[in-house]
């Protein structure tokens, strides 16, 4: 009881060996058009860390934010500025031979934390009044502060404005992408297993009974909200560091449906299901590039395709590919359904003590 | 009684009126409850029980009077920091977090008692652990009490009616409270459900020290187990005393079935 972190911390090393590991490893594969498989890679980390953040808001809090995209781009510039301005040039500056290489992944840490301090604080600022209004209203008051933060970002000369900050230090890697997916789908499942997660999923079911039951859902939705959006700012840090490259435009609303469908593809409030969502809406653009070989036309037929998939997917299984499940949830459930699945009916149908009951 | 009656109330509830825009729901209610009471509330549909109890709750804010909890005054108090000073509550149309287990619906019911900041839940460190022990036993024990610890890894939406009825008011006791605020416990019951309920109700009580205040239709229940009962209709106080006096109260029965009319008198 009393060292209770020194397995985590061990686990943990491990974690950051095996991701060093395959950084070096995926650096020297011999395999031509690697660096096309890496990209993709990248983009599905930073994809798990938006899914998986949004998920915390959206699935287990139930309170549904349109602005993910806006607190990325907070997180994005925030961090850039500081290594574009001072990280970059002062390593730049080091005399040949010196250890570069740590002090730049240690600015690229501190500037990966800042960018996600920054997007918590206006996550804060933007869901202490807004989170008092509910479903659609919230949604298009979060959408709205999301296009105000990129508007605002277009503003600023400092930043590049309309032009893009282009010349962003690309210090942005696997092992910092995936090392910070990992960190939050530990945070989120150890979040939901807690006190902290109870209070959000009661949130999420009622509101009313949540309060009955103590829980205070204004301190409780906002938590939720700033957690998200803490992560969708390192994402966003990630992002930019990794392109080397930011823009205003990479973060209209369009980017903040995107994430929504991956969250509403796995089935809110499953993470798991996130992970998996993510996984696919950015392989499956990739993957459809083929298909333009055998369909001749002018114009890319891979996003309509996209999107017919998407549609055909969501009248199927409305509720998302995993549900409100977990992944091991459904399929444990698989194994032992047919039996259990009659009974429960049954217990249901009988309303408890009424005829022998049915035993299988 | 006259033990209770020394004792400090639990709540006291003074010249409470709330207005909905022109609609006065309710009127001048007083109420006092002291430790380890059991008091009803009756009164026909739309009487304003259930409006008494979302301001007791603090569900609702009253337009006039005041209520104290412990000594404290509510007024301005969210329902959340009224649980916390030791009220807890069901609701007439269950609510419990359907897509939930039922261990989980207990322990979210005990929150106010197993906090702890997300970054101890993230490091599980020892707070974690400890308030996750106690969390998990404490809902163990009520599920056992009313017999639903078979089922605390089902969804609270599967259970049946009546162990959703019972599985609210385990909820609501995990809070630990010490008045428990029951609307219409019985409601959607059958007799023999309804007869184990009351003896349910009992035992809590005794077990856990509580005072409890019921509203209920079911006269049987209200007349069986209730100390003292409140009759309100139309927002308004109408009688109050103990079942006895209530029964042969001919304001009472009016409120109920209407005035006598004459030749219909035996």
């Amino acid at each position: 009881m009393k060292r209770w972190w020194i397995r985590d911390l061990l686990l943990f090393i491990l974690g950051i060996g095996v991701l060093i590991g395959l950084q070096w490893a995926l650096q020297r594969i011999p395999i031509n058009g690697i660096a096309y498989y890496y990209r993709i890679l990248i983009l599905i980390g930073i994809n798990i860390i938006l899914a998986v953040s949004l998920n915390i808001i959206n699935g287990h809090a139930g309170q549904f934010s349109m602005g993910h995209a806006g607190f990325m781009a907070i997180g994005a510039y925030a961090s850039a500025f500081l290594t574009y301005y001072y990280a970059g040039p002062y390593i730049e500056k080091l005399p040949e031979g010196t250890n570069r290489w740590i002090l730049q992944n240690v600015f690229f840490l501190g500037a990966l934390l800042v960018g996600g301090l920054a997007a918590a604080v206006a996550g804060y600022l933007v869901g202490l009044p807004s989170l008092r209004l509910r479903g659609d209203y919230l949604a298009i008051v979060t959408l709205g502060f999301g296009e105000i933060i990129r508007v605002l970002i277009l503003n600023v000369e400092k930043l590049g404005a309309a032009r893009g900050l282009s010349g962003v230090p690309a210090w942005g890697n696997f092992f910092w992408v995936f090392l910070f997916a990992w960190i939050t789908v530990l945070v989120s499942m150890r979040l939901v297993n807690s006190s902290v997660g109870r209070a959000f999923l009661a949130v999420r079911e009622d509101e009313i009974a949540a309060e009955a039951m103590g829980v205070d859902t204004t301190h409780y939705k906002v938590q939720a909200f700033v957690i998200g959006s803490f992560f969708a700012g390192i994402a966003g840090a990630l992002f930019g560091h990794y392109l080397a490259y930011l823009n205003p435009s990479m973060f209209q609303f369009t980017k903040s449906f995107e994430v929504i469908a991956m969250v509403v593809l796995g089935g809110m409030g499953s993470i798991s299901g996130s992970i998996l969502a993510a996984v696919l809406l950015t392989f499956l653009p990739e993957g459809l590039r083929m298909i333009k070989e055998y369909i001749p036309t002018s114009s890319d037929p891979r996003m309509v395709i996209y999107s017919i998939m998407l549609i055909v997917l969501m009248l199927t299984r409305p509720q998302g590919l995993l549900g409100r499940r977990e992944l091991w949830e459904v399929l444990a459930r698989r194994k032992d359904s047919v039996k259990k699945e009659t009974r429960d009916e049954d217990a249901g149908k009988l309303d408890r003590g009424d005829g022998p009951a049915v035993q299988g | 009684m006259s033990a209770t009656e020394q004792s400090a109330p639990l709540l006291e509830a003074s010249n409470v009126t709330i207005r909905f825009g022109g609609l006065t729901a309710v009127s001048d209610f007083n109420l006092t409850i002291r430790p380890n009471e059991l008091v009803g509330l009756i009164g026909p549909n739309g009487a304003g029980k259930t409006t008494i109890f979302n301001m007791l709750t603090g569900v609702y804010k009253p337009t006039e009077g005041s209520i104290v909890v412990g000594g404290v005054a509510t007024g301005a108090f969210k329902p959340y920091q009224i649980t916390k000073l030791g009220v807890a509550r069901t609701f007439q149309n269950i609510r419990l977090f359907k897509e939930l287990t039922v261990l989980d619906n207990v322990k979210i019911g005990g929150h106010i008692h197993y906090v702890y900041s997300g970054a101890s839940a993230v490091l599980h460190t020892t707070d974690f652990k400890k308030a996750e022990v106690i969390a998990e036993k404490e809902a163990m024990t009520l599920l056992e009490i009313f017999g639903l610890e078979h089922r605390a890894g089902d969804y609270a939406r599967n259970l049946p009616y009546g162990d959703q009825r019972r599985l609210e008011i385990a909820r609501a006791l995990a809070a630990r409270p010490k008045l428990l605020l029951l609307d219409e416990p019985a409601a959607g019951l059958n007799t023999g459900e309804t007869i184990a309920l009351m003896a349910k109700i009992h035992e809590i009580r005794d077990r856990f020290g509580l005072a409890i205040l019921l509203i209920e239709h079911n006269m049987e229940l209200v007349m069986g187990i209730c100390e003292r009962i409140f009759v309100v209709s139309y927002g308004k106080t109408i009688a109050h005393g103990t079942p006895d006096q209530i029964q042969d109260d001919p304001v009472v029965i009016e409120a109920y079935l209407g005035e006598p009319v004459p030749e219909a008198g035996s």
